[in-house]
């Protein structure tokens, strides 16, 4: 399966910035379906940036980030051509997990 | 990645459990809740709190003050409430964590971010909104929370099916 998370990471001298798109439903569990019955929520909680042995970055999210969830950062002590890990987990235990190159 | 199984892991599991129990325990007692933004648990009770300051409380054990400093970056009208793009910035030094709250969705906080050292405050993402609300970033930084405000507008709630 292709993976959920799209990841650009450029170096720019010392700085690497990060654009992050992950395929989510992040439902609510407030909203009903066509049907009348409510859409149990489902959301990615914690979302996780690695690079060279260190989090670089961490997000804890809540049911009110958007759908397919987007997150840019950056941050020192990269180079370009080191790895940077990504991984996510969300509320019922869901997770998935991708490597990017600095660009 | 190891899975527990065997006569073993419920034994294991429980004494892990009773090892963090103490841990946790002994980590609270200097700090009080403040501690919980700062370390590495995902805030489950924050996230679950309805308004605002009963969230930062949750999440920092303390409040805000407004400072120029800290520059949040949002649409003054939000066409749809799904998917409003959200950024903020500092110019405040050993920034820990950011966190975003929407007062008026159903649980006011929204994204919280652990910053460490070597990355620069400063985030972008897209949170939605139940309607037209006031939008706060918290950005802790040496151990103090200082905020920005913002009213945002929205014409379609992100919260319809």
């Amino acid at each position: 399966m292709a993976s959920s998370i799209r990841v650009r990471a450029t170096s720019n001298g010392d700085i690497t910035e990060v654009q992050a798109l992950i395929q989510h439903p992040m439902d609510t569990g407030l909203v009903k379906n066509p049907n009348g019955e409510l859409i149990p929520a489902h959301f990615i909680q914690e979302l996780k940036f690695e690079c060279n042995g260190r989090d670089v970055f961490v997000a804890d999210w809540g049911t009110a980030v958007s759908k397919d969830p987007y997150v840019k950062f950056s941050f020192r002590g990269a180079k370009k051509g080191d790895e940077l890990k990504i991984s996510w987990t969300d509320n019922k235990g869901g997770s998935d997990t991708t490597t990017a190159k600095i660009a | 990645m190891t899975t527990f199984s065997g006569p073993h892991a419920t034994r294991r599991l429980i004494l892990q459990g009773a090892a963090s129990v103490a841990l946790l325990g002994l980590g609270n007692l200097p700090f009080g809740p403040a501690r919980a933004a700062a370390n590495d648990k995902y805030p489950e009770d924050a996230f679950k709190q309805k308004n605002e300051a009963d969230a930062i409380k949750a999440l920092y054990g303390k409040t805000a003050e407004p400072s120029d400093k800290v520059k949040l970056d949002a649409p003054e009208i939000a066409e749809n409430g799904g998917v409003v793009p959200i950024s903020v910035t500092t110019t405040l030094d050993k920034v820990s964590s950011i966190s975003f709250f929407v007062a008026e969705n159903p649980n006011a906080l929204a994204a919280s971010y652990r910053i460490p050292d070597g990355t620069i405050p400063a985030v972008a993402n897209r949170l939605k909104m139940a309607k037209t609300t006031r939008l706060t970033a918290i950005v802790e930084a040496d151990g103090k929370l200082y905020s920005a405000t913002k009213e945002v507008k929205v014409t379609v709630g992100g919260c319809g099916g």
